[in-house]
Order: C-alpha cells, then sequence, then structure tokens
C-alpha cells in the first residue's frame, strides 16, 4: 500500500495553489521544514512569512492579512498554532468570521518521540467551541489535498488537522466538507472514525470479517459541521457505533458523534482516544497500542458492543 | 490646516463620550477622553477614507487596539458621517449597532473586531503587510494603551513589524499611565518605554498627545521613515474633566447624569 504523510500532500498542494491563486499567502512559526511550507517559500518568497518562534503574533498578522483580502494559511506544529494560540483565534479570527486557514502537522500522539509537550491531543475540543470554525481532519495524503482546495472555496475559518507519519493511501471519493463516507459497508457495528485512525478502522474490520462480524466503516473528515444524516442513518442501521481519533476521548470526534446522537437518535457509543491523560515519548506504534487506540482496541470495543456489555 | 475645526471637533467628541457613557450606564470614560485629540487628528486630518464608501481600497486604516476606548471611535465615525449621530445613545444597549467593545460586523467604519488588548496590533501588522504586498498607498494606523504594553503579544508584533519593515505602519501609544488596578509603573512598569520601541527597530517620536499640531507632526515625519514608527504620546487620563484627570477610579466606570452635567458644562468653557 502506498503511504504518504499527510503534511507532505499539504506541502504539494499550497504549490498547486500558489501557481493558480495570487491571493494564498502562507506564515509559519519557525517550523516551515516540518510543515512544508518551506516549499511554497522556496517557489513564492514574496507571498511567505516566517514569524520566528511566536504563534499568537502569526495568527494576528493572519488575520489582518484575511481583512485586506488575502487567504492566509498559517501552520506551526497543532499543540502551538492551536493552543498557544487559542485566544486569538476565538477574538482576532472566528468572531469576524475571518477567511484564515489554520493547518496544522505533527498532531496526535503519532508524532511520537518528542512526547507529551509536542503531543496535541486536545486541539479538536479546544477549536471545536468556537463559532465559525470549521475542522476537517483528513484520513490520508489524498484527501488532505482535497481539504486544502476545499479550504480554500469556503469562505470563514477552518482548522485542517495534519500528522506526522506517513499514512496509508485509502480515499478516492470526492470530498466535501461536512459529509461523510460510507468506506466499507456492514451491518453489526459501525466505526466512525477519522485521520490515520480510519486505516487503524479497515484493519479492525478485516480481523472481525474472519470472526463473522460485519462492521460497517465511516470516515468522517469533517469533526465541525458534523455529518447528522449520516450519523443517525447508522445509528438506525447498525447495533451501535464505536468512534476512533487521535485525540482525547473529551472534546473531539467522540464528543462530537456523542454530542448529535443523544439529540437525535439514542446510541450506545464507544469513544476509542486518549483517556483524558497526556501522552509520553516512544514510536507511534508504541503509542497507539499503549495508550489503546490501535486496531485491536476498536476490535475489543466492537465485541463488548455486540455481547451488551458497555 | 483648520487648527479651529479640530479643536471644535476633540470639543464636541468629548461632549458625545460623557453623553453616550451616562446614556449607556456603563464603560470607559478615562482612556475614551485621554485619546480624542489623536483620533480627531486621523478621522478628520491625517487619513485618507471615504465615509460614503467604507470599503474604499486604497484607503488608510485605523485599528483601535484598545478597544475600550471605542466611545471616542465611535464619535468621530459618526461625526465623518459613517452612521447617525442617533446612533451614539444606544451604546452598550441590546441591538446597538454600537457593541460594548469594537465590532466591525455590525459598525460601520470600524475595520477590526478589537476588546482583548493586544491582538489589534498584530492585526494592524497585517494589515500593512497586505498593503505592501500589493503596492497600496494605505498607510496603517494603530492605537495602543500603555498597560497594553504589558501583552506579550505585543513585543511579537513590535519585533514583526520591524523585520517586515513595515514603514507603512504607524502606532500611537496613549501614554496615560493609569490602568485599571493603578499606576502602571506600580501595577507592571513600562519603562524606559522610548527605549523600548528604539531597541525593538522602531523609528520613534515623543509628542504631547494632547497637542493638535504635534500630532499632525509626528504622522507627516513617520510618512517619510523606512521603518514602522511608533509616537509616544503623553496624556492625561480623563482629560478635559477636571473630576477625572488622573483619576484611575475613573478608568471603567460611567458618570452618573449628574456627574455628566458637570462634565459637560466644563467641555463647554
Amino acid at each position: 500500500m502506498d503511504k504518504i504523510a499527510t503534511r507532505d500532500a499539504y506541502g504539494k498542494a499550497l504549490l498547486e495553489l500558489g501557481r493558480i491563486n495570487k491571493d494564498i499567502v502562507v506564515l509559519d512559526a519557525d517550523t516551515s521544514a516540518s510543515t512544508r511550507t518551506g516549499w511554497f517559500a522556496k517557489e513564492f518568497p514574496e507571498r511567505f512569512f516566517n514569524f520566528g518562534i511566536a504563534e499568537a503574533n502569526m495568527m494576528g498578522y493572519a488575520a489582518g492579512l484575511s481583512l485586506s483580502g488575502k487567504i492566509p494559511f498559517v501552520s506551526s506544529f497543532a499543540v502551538f498554532g492551536a493552543l498557544r494560540t487559542y485566544e486569538v483565534i476565538r477574538t482576532s479570527v472566528c468572531w469576524s468570521n475571518l477567511n484564515v486557514k489554520i493547518v496544522l502537522t505533527h498532531a496526535g500522539i503519532s508524532v511520537g518521540e518528542d512526547g507529551p509537550s509536542h503531543q496535541s491531543v486536545e486541539d479538536i475540543g479546544a477549536l471545536r467551541v468556537l463559532p465559525n470554525m470549521t475542522i476537517i481532519v483528513p484520513a490520508d495524503g489524498i484527501e488532505t489535498r482535497k481539504a486544502i482546495f476545499a479550504a480554500v472555496e469556503h469562505k470563514g475559518p477552518v482548522y485542517i488537522r495534519l500528522g506526522r507519519a506517513k499514512f496509508p493511501l485509502l480515499t478516492e471519493a470526492d470530498f466535501k466538507i461536512g459529509k461523510a463516507r460510507i468506506i466499507e459497508d456492514g451491518k453489526d457495528v459501525t466505526i466512525i472514525a477519522c485521520g490515520l485512525m480510519v486505516f487503524e478502522a479497515l484493519k479492525a474490520r478485516e480481523d472481525l470479517l474472519k470472526e463473522g462480524i460485519n462492521v460497517r466503516v465511516v470516515n468522517m473528515p469533517t469533526i465541525k459541521p458534523i455529518d447528522r444524516e449520516m450519523l443517525i442513518a447508522c445509528a438506525e442501521e447498525t447495533k451501535g457505533i464505536v468512534t476512533a481519533e487521535e485525540h482525547s476521548i473529551i472534546g473531539g470526534l467522540g464528543s462530537a458523534v456523542s454530542e448529535c446522537l443523544s439529540e437525535y437518535k439514542p446510541t450506545l457509543i464507544k469513544k476509542i482516544g486518549l483517556k483524558d491523560t497526556f501522552g509520553i515519548s516512544g514510536t507511534p506504534e508504541e503509542l497507539l497500542k499503549k495508550f489503546e487506540i490501535d486496531s485491536d482496541s476498536i476490535k475489543k470495543a466492537v465485541y463488548s458492543m455486540l455481547n451488551g456489555k458497555p | 490646516m483648520d487648527i479651529a475645526n479640530l479643536k471644535a471637533k476633540a470639543k464636541a467628541t468629548r461632549r458625545l463620550i460623557i453623553e453616550m457613557l451616562a446614556e449607556a450606564g456603563s464603560g470607559h470614560p478615562g482612556g475614551s477622553l485621554s485619546c480624542v485629540e489623536i483620533i480627531t487628528c486621523l478621522y478628520f486630518h491625517i487619513m485618507r477614507h471615504r465615509p460614503e464608501e467604507p470599503d474604499w481600497p486604497d484607503r488608510d486604516r485605523f485599528i483601535l487596539s484598545k478597544g475600550h476606548s471605542c466611545p471616542t471611535l465611535y464619535s468621530a465615525l459618526a461625526l465623518s458621517g459613517y452612521f447617525d449621530l442617533s446612533h451614539l445613545k444606544t451604546l452598550r444597549k441590546l441591538g446597538s449597532i454600537l457593541q460594548g467593545h469594537p465590532d466591525m460586523l455590525t459598525t460601520p467604519g470600524i475595520e477590526v473586531s478589537t476588546g482583548s488588548l493586544g491582538q489589534g496590533f498584530s492585526i494592524a501588522g497585517g494589515m500593512a503587510l497586505s498593503a505592501r504586498i500589493d503596492k497600496k498607498p494605505s498607510r496603517i494606523y494603530v492605537l495602543l494603551g500603555d498597560g497594553e504594553m504589558q501583552e506579550g503579544q505585543v513585543w511579537e508584533a513590535a519585533m514583526s513589524a520591524a523585520h517586515y519593515r513595515l514603514s507603512n505602519l504607524t502606532a500611537f501609544l496613549d501614554y496615560n499611565r493609569l490602568q485599571i488596578d493603578g499606576r502602571v509603573e506600580d501595577i507592571m512598569a513600562v519603562e524606559p518605554v522610548r527605549l523600548k520601541w528604539e531597541s525593538f527597530g522602531w523609528d520613534v517620536a515623543e509628542i504631547d498627545g494632547h497637542n493638535i499640531l504635534e500630532i499632525i507632526d509626528a504622522c507627516e515625519k513617520a510618512k517619510s521613515s523606512s521603518k514602522p514608527s511608533m509616537i509616544i504620546a503623553n496624556t492625561i487620563k480623563g482629560k478635559g474633566v477636571s473630576f477625572m484627570e488622573g483619576k484611575v477610579e475613573w478608568h471603567g466606570v460611567a458618570p452618573t447624569k449628574e456627574e455628566a452635567e458637570k462634565a459637560l458644562l466644563e467641555i463647554e468653557i
């Protein structure tokens, strides 16, 4: 299976966009080599601005650039770009619904060896409560490219959450903000995943099939606005829902799904994610296993759901 | 230049500030009165802007980073013709176009929503950068409070404006030396202010912030600088109303009807 890091897909998409849209400007905070905005900087130095290690100010500059008609892409690592900057995103960007695109890499614990200071597992929850914000977590490089292009067409703030690790290429269908998609159908339980966890969900599905369990896998890249129709359909058509994300179980995809279904179609939901804890150093594979956000953990959640044990 | 007219506008602005705050029953008179001459000179002499066409792309822009002084800005916008003067009496009331802090979505002529100190300064830098990329003639003006200088984001923004040589950016510091909790030097000292801005790579001028000629002269000089410019405007908090001048208690308390009447009599003289 081909693999590409979503940040690489981002770097390439920016280059494509830079060539066709002169309003695109790119801002980074001394992470351009890692976020891949450095590729844009090399081709379009007059439209790239490095702000040094000062993320909050960078976000404010992006707000000002957008007010003059630019389409700023702001990049850093997720933990700094979403959390250090939080009140600036809230007041300078979201309040006035400014056209700022926030694309942050190295999200989740799969950033690995750098440890908790660099592992963002709270960013979705933090940004999801902000009015006007759209949140997208692409599952692979193809979806990343489509999400970046869709963000340019969308007026208003967008947060796109990317990883450091190489993700297998899984998605082919069209991408539309706010729309989830059934990747593999099934009737027993629905696994709803985003980002790297879509791959883990598919692995779990393959194993479960061998045991006679047929689960549905839904790729839900847009966390906000959530695809309510898809959630209600899954709640009606399968016996329960397992959510899987590389984020805290508080505030992220699992919370968004629970909030929606508790109101529109009460359903048993089990959440796979970090259980209200910080990460530690380790390889991505070790960490996914240790924190029980891998395919084995998804399988266990499916078993417990089918046996009726929450 | 019609100094008499600018002085009359400043006086009218002070009256409107007192009237609207008394009507609202809350708000910030001290820091509104200290920046009257700065905002008056910008809107009625220095800036190129079109009240009948607020979105004119080549306009100069003003960002009130110390957003709590919005009564002064609202008065200048109303007197310029961005909206009717009658709106001033609705300040801070439900459904008003004049929110407690500047909101670009509700008030014609407001360039950007502010109120969280430090944030407007970065946004002004972004606007200046954008004008430079597009080779627009626009100049960007931004007003900071002295207490606001305690925000770290201000220094991040100061560093980047100098780094990108944003010579089309002119900042004013409303240096009235008081903040909510007391004297700035007691709460968190900001001196030496001039040296700080110079060392951050800015051209610095120091003026009497209530002197119209000095304000205009400093803005003219800033136009020919190759760096961003900081105009340190020494001001008096509550300027123009004797019982408010230099009194920290008047940072965020509106005058009663009786106090307002007393204040208006003084402004008339």
